[in-house]
């Protein structure tokens, strides 16, 4: 029987899923050859736009004139958001492409200069006048909900939103996610002790370090093409084709084309600045018109992470034991909440961590503020809510004179355990991810500093992180045989930086034996190639990996169909290895793939039978459902898993001048199964990097009337080479998710989720200060 | 607007460009000269990702002047792919970029360390690099590729065919220096991460 073992999908031997194969991307990336979008050429007659933007954080437009600029040299068009009176939005239709009669952050698209080069389109937009009265602003998300504030949205109640959305009309809360579990009340009369405390964590920028380019092109037959710097070609088209929809545009006359993506983090999904390439094409038609995005606008108008305030109330018993949970978040969810008020969502299912508790009431609040849009940013909110959760989890845990790892052993959750919102928690190590995390940091011994003015702090936090996404998101695959018995992979899971290509590569490689180095997979066009809803929230291994093996697997069953139909070969005998077809029956007998592949199998009577072999594959999780009883949360299934770890730190501190180093750093992931441990390491170690930076001295700016004061490079720091940790130990589990391809789940938000508590809670391990927000700079631990 | 008329060597090759005065290097590298390696990251000197070697050093070219390559010596990621060597091999073979938009930059920072120093410590990578911002990896995989590449053949085999001079122009005598009298015998075969 060991002859069938390469038929076994999750065959325990796995000759390539597993292995650290080098990325298929690589070279192409090292040696210049790779194009991002603003490399793409289009000829002499691109025209280049400018934005006319907002300087008020809320007012409104009482008149644009835009005759001196029409009149400059080299101009061919100005366009202001009466061109374009149409909303769109991704799981909620509160924006418009250019501002209508108010504009409600600084730095909002008001107008757009289209001009034959990029100088002279910014020349001229200096020429456009705008009008504004200045209306009260609120930039705070607590100050946002009082009945007097300043209100962004009063057409709030018409505004067309996914049916998991509560929001609430003439009030600047545009969704209320509600969760509640057993009963609050007699979770906190059992408790010996009740904490309660308040954590705030403001807005952060993605920092690719591409910025967004975006070309557009409406030709003179009506067909539509952009070509982006995306994580979504699909969510974009659809959403260009929504807000442009009055034009007549159908799905098939729209095209987005994404090269390499310069790095995402949640900024290149969804639609932001994108939709005016998709709209400024359509008003100079036949030209392409390109966008290109300098630093200050991918910091000021694009998605950013959200701002939060957190107020965490836990109930413990002296044995250990979590008797209950509030918690509530005020999310600074800023002008626009499409994209960002599923964020809010996504936390308000999830804000009890991965915690077995029986009383929760989670209150997950989007507030509109005068600040720019909210959106996704790698964690999905996660971040943000476990700095209050597990900076929560620690000094419950020391009230009670507990150990703080034993408490998370003690209360951590558990296959089959019921989540907060009545699911049952998947399969998952966390228990080892605890126990591999406090042997690598050492939990337990004390270690001091050869400096005698610093001081050493550790600490052990837990994470948990599901996918956000519609129930019915969808991916899909193509795979093509070529002469040579060479694959190509059309897929539109976009390659951000973490893997996909190479990751689907070896997917199929195990499935049909066709090495790595000869599958070809790269980025999409969406008339190519087949739908992936987006590639966000972690999903796209399990997801798009599963189209693809479906795919694999598909042109796997053609093959050996055709081999029985043109060798009279029992097709429950055939099998796969190095690249040819064998059987079981026949010792011997071999048929290499690229003898049939795309030629057919010739019969005894020179007739042919086959022909170019094509696999097909398609996933959605049809066990999914996002619809659940407003007042408790109950009674959907809205996250299809989720992927659980455990991080640790070991931080020295200067006790005078609260400058902080990271000596260690260790983050245990369950990944179901490791298909590429090489790429899942420089997730962890680019992650966590990430999150370290957050925790530590990354922090959006802004003055009274909203205007961001950070937006470059050297006002916004994000880490160097110099910056990095002493080490990172990656720590792999693998409990396999039994949906996922070989096992897998995803993991690549996950590792930047854990950090912000992790440096908390070793600051206070190390000095003794308790820090409530971020970021935990050297001048809040000097100062405290 | 007065154009100004400039001669420069472009990875070996003489070239002559008409140029505005407020050109930058890298908008006439990138949109006069198709050269596309070197990356809008910042325009302002921050980020590094449009690194490219002048007369032999690193520059920033969006805080250079088009103007200011007059009668120098251009090196992109370009000239130097043509003959990729160990240090390009080991980058591929470590996995050591993400997204690639840094890379650029990062390899010639890494380049320029080892032709003034084959075997720098750790420490001196991270200073060589720490110009150039990378948002995916948290460098560890850059430094242990570049790590990988340490020795006296990095530079070496990076500089060029049968003829490091074709390519490198005036940036061959820092080779020279950084490789001694060995600077021109062929590029040795590599075991380690070849590519795929």
């Amino acid at each position: 029987m060991t002859e069938l073992e390469p038929l076994v999908d999750a065959a325990p031997a796995t000759k390539v899923v597993g292995h650290s194969v080098q990325r298929i991307d690589g070279w192409e990336k090292i040696t210049g050859a790779a194009r991002y979008a603003d490399d793409l050429e289009f000829g002499p007659g691109l025209l280049h736009a400018c934005i006319v933007e907002s300087p008020h954080g809320h007012a409104r437009i009482l008149r644009i004139d835009t005759s001196a600029a029409e009149k400059a040299p080299g101009v061919v068009r100005v366009v202001t958001g009466q061109d374009f009176p149409y909303r769109f939005g991704l799981y909620m239709q509160d924006r418009h492409i250019f501002a209508q009669d108010r504009v409600r952050f600084v730095g909002e698209q008001v107008a757009a200069v289209i001009a034959c080069d990029a100088k002279t389109a910014a020349r001229a937009a200096a020429l456009v006048r705008v009008e504004y009265e200045p209306l009260p602003i609120v930039l705070d998300p607590v100050q946002a909900i009082e009945p007097d504030a300043a209100l962004l949205h009063p057409e709030l109640g018409t505004y067309p939103h996914v049916p998991w959305f509560f929001p609430r009309p003439q009030t600047n809360i545009a969704h209320w996610r509600k969760i509640r579990k057993g009963s609050i009340e007699e979770g906190f009369r059992e408790a010996d002790v009740i904490l309660e405390d308040t954590y705030r964590v403001p807005r952060y920028a993605h920092c690719a370090i591409e910025p967004h380019s975006m070309t557009g092109l409406f030709d003179a037959a009506g067909r539509l093409t952009v070509w982006a710097a995306s994580q979504s070609p699909f969510t974009q088209r659809n959403l260009f084709v929504q807000a442009l929809g009055p034009l007549g545009l159908s799905h098939k006359d729209v095209r987005v084309i994404a090269p390499c993506v310069g790095g995402g983090f949640g900024g290149k999904a969804g639609v932001s600045c994108e939709i005016m390439a998709a709209a400024l094409a359509t008003a100079v038609q036949g030209q392409p018109v390109k966008v290109m995005w300098s630093r200050a606008q991918e910091f000021y108008n694009t998605y950013q992470r959200q701002g939060v305030v957190a107020r965490v109330k836990l109930g413990v018993k002296r044995d250990g034991s979590i008797t209950g949970l509030e918690h509530t978040l005020y999310w600074d969810a800023g002008a626009y909440v499409e994209y960002g008020a599923n964020v809010v969502n996504a936390v308000g299912l999830s804000a009890t961590g991965p915690y077995r508790i029986d009383n929760v009431s989670i209150d997950s609040i989007c507030v509109y503020t005068n600040l720019p849009p909210g959106g996704p940013y790698r964690g999905f909110g996660y971040s943000e809510f476990f700095f209050g959760l597990e900076s929560h989890m620690t000094r419950a845990a020391q009230a009670i004179q507990m150990d703080p790892v034993e408490f998370r052993r003690k209360n951590c959750i558990r296959e089959g355990d019921t989540l907060a919102y009545g699911a049952e928690m998947n399969p998952n190590g966390l228990r080892e991810a605890i126990d591999r995390t406090a042997a690598a940091i050492g939990w337990g011994t004390r270690e001091t500093s050869a400096d005698a003015r610093k001081a050493i702090g550790k600490s052990l936090v837990l994470f948990w992180k599901a996918p956000a996404m519609p129930p019915n998101a969808a991916s899909s695959a193509f795979l093509k045989f070529n002469e040579d018995a060479s694959l190509n992979i059309l897929i539109s899971g976009m390659e951000i930086g973490q893997g996909l290509l190479t990751v689907m590569a070896q997917i199929a490689s195990e499935i049909l034996t066709v090495p790595v180095s000869k599958i070809r997979v790269e980025t999409p066009d969406t008339d190519r190639n087949p739908y992936e809803w987006q590639t966000v929230a972690s999903h796209v291994t399990w997801g798009c990996g599963n189209a693809v093996k479906n795919a694999a697997m598909d042109a796997r069953e053609q093959i050996f169909a055709l081999v029985e139909r043109a060798c009279g070969i029992a097709r429950e005998s055939l099998y796969l290895k190095d690249e040819k077809v064998r059987s079981r029956f026949r010792a011997g007998w071999e048929l290499p793939l690229r003898d049939f592949a795309i030629s057919g199998i010739q019969a005894p009577d020179h007739t042919f039978k086959g022909g170019p072999i094509m696999g097909r594959g398609m996933f959605m999780p049809e066990f999914s459902s996002a619809v659940s009883d407003p007042e408790t949360g109950q009674g959907g299934h809205p996250n299809v898993h989720y992927t659980t770890g455990a991080g640790g730190i070991v931080l020295e501190i200067d006790r005078e001048t609260g400058k902080t180093t990271v000596l260690k750093a260790a983050l245990a992931v369950d990944v179901g199964k490791a298909i590429n441990p090489d790429l899942i390491k420089g997730q962890i170690a680019g992650g966590l990097l990430q999150g370290l930076a957050t925790a530590l001295y990354e922090d959006m700016r802004f003055d009274e009337n909203g205007r961001l004061l950070n937006a470059n490079f050297a006002d916004y720091k994000i880490p160097t080479a110099l910056d990095i940790p002493g080490e990172v130990i990656p720590i792999i589990i693998e409990t396999p998710q039994p949906d996922g391809p070989f096992g897998a789940r995803g993991m690549g938000e996950h590792t930047m989720i854990p950090a912000a508590a992790m440096v908390a809670n070793a600051i206070q391990d190390a000095v003794g200060v308790r820090l409530h927000s971020m970021p935990l700079t050297a001048e809040k631990i000097a100062l405290a | 607007m007065n154009r100004l008329a400039i001669g420069f060597r472009l990875n070996g090759v003489a070239r002559e460009v008409e140029v505005e005065p407020g050109d930058t290097l890298l908008e006439m590298l990138r949109d006069r000269l198709g050269i596309k390696s070197p990356k809008t990251g910042c325009d302002r000197g921050d980020c590094g990702a449009c690194t490219v070697f002048l007369d032999g050093r690193t520059v920033r070219s969006c805080l250079v002047l088009a103007a200011e390559a007059d009668g120098c010596d251009v090196v992109t990621l370009e000239g130097i792919a043509q003959i990729p060597g160990p240090l390009l091999r080991e980058l591929a073979g470590h996995n050591s970029f993400q997204c690639g938009f840094c890379a650029p930059g990062v390899v010639l920072s890494a380049l320029e360390l080892l032709l003034a120093k084959p075997h720098p410590t750790r420490l001196e990578i991270q200073e060589a690099i720490a110009g150039n911002l990378c948002r995916c990896t948290g460098y560890t995989s850059i430094i242990e590729g570049i790590k990988a590449a340490c020795g006296a053949d990095a530079a070496r085999d990076e500089a060029g065919p049968g003829g490091p001079a074709q390519t490198w122009g005036s940036a061959l005598p820092i080779i020279e220096a950084a490789c001694g009298a060995d600077a021109r015998t062929p590029p040795q075969p590599n075991s380690k991460g070849a590519r795929p």
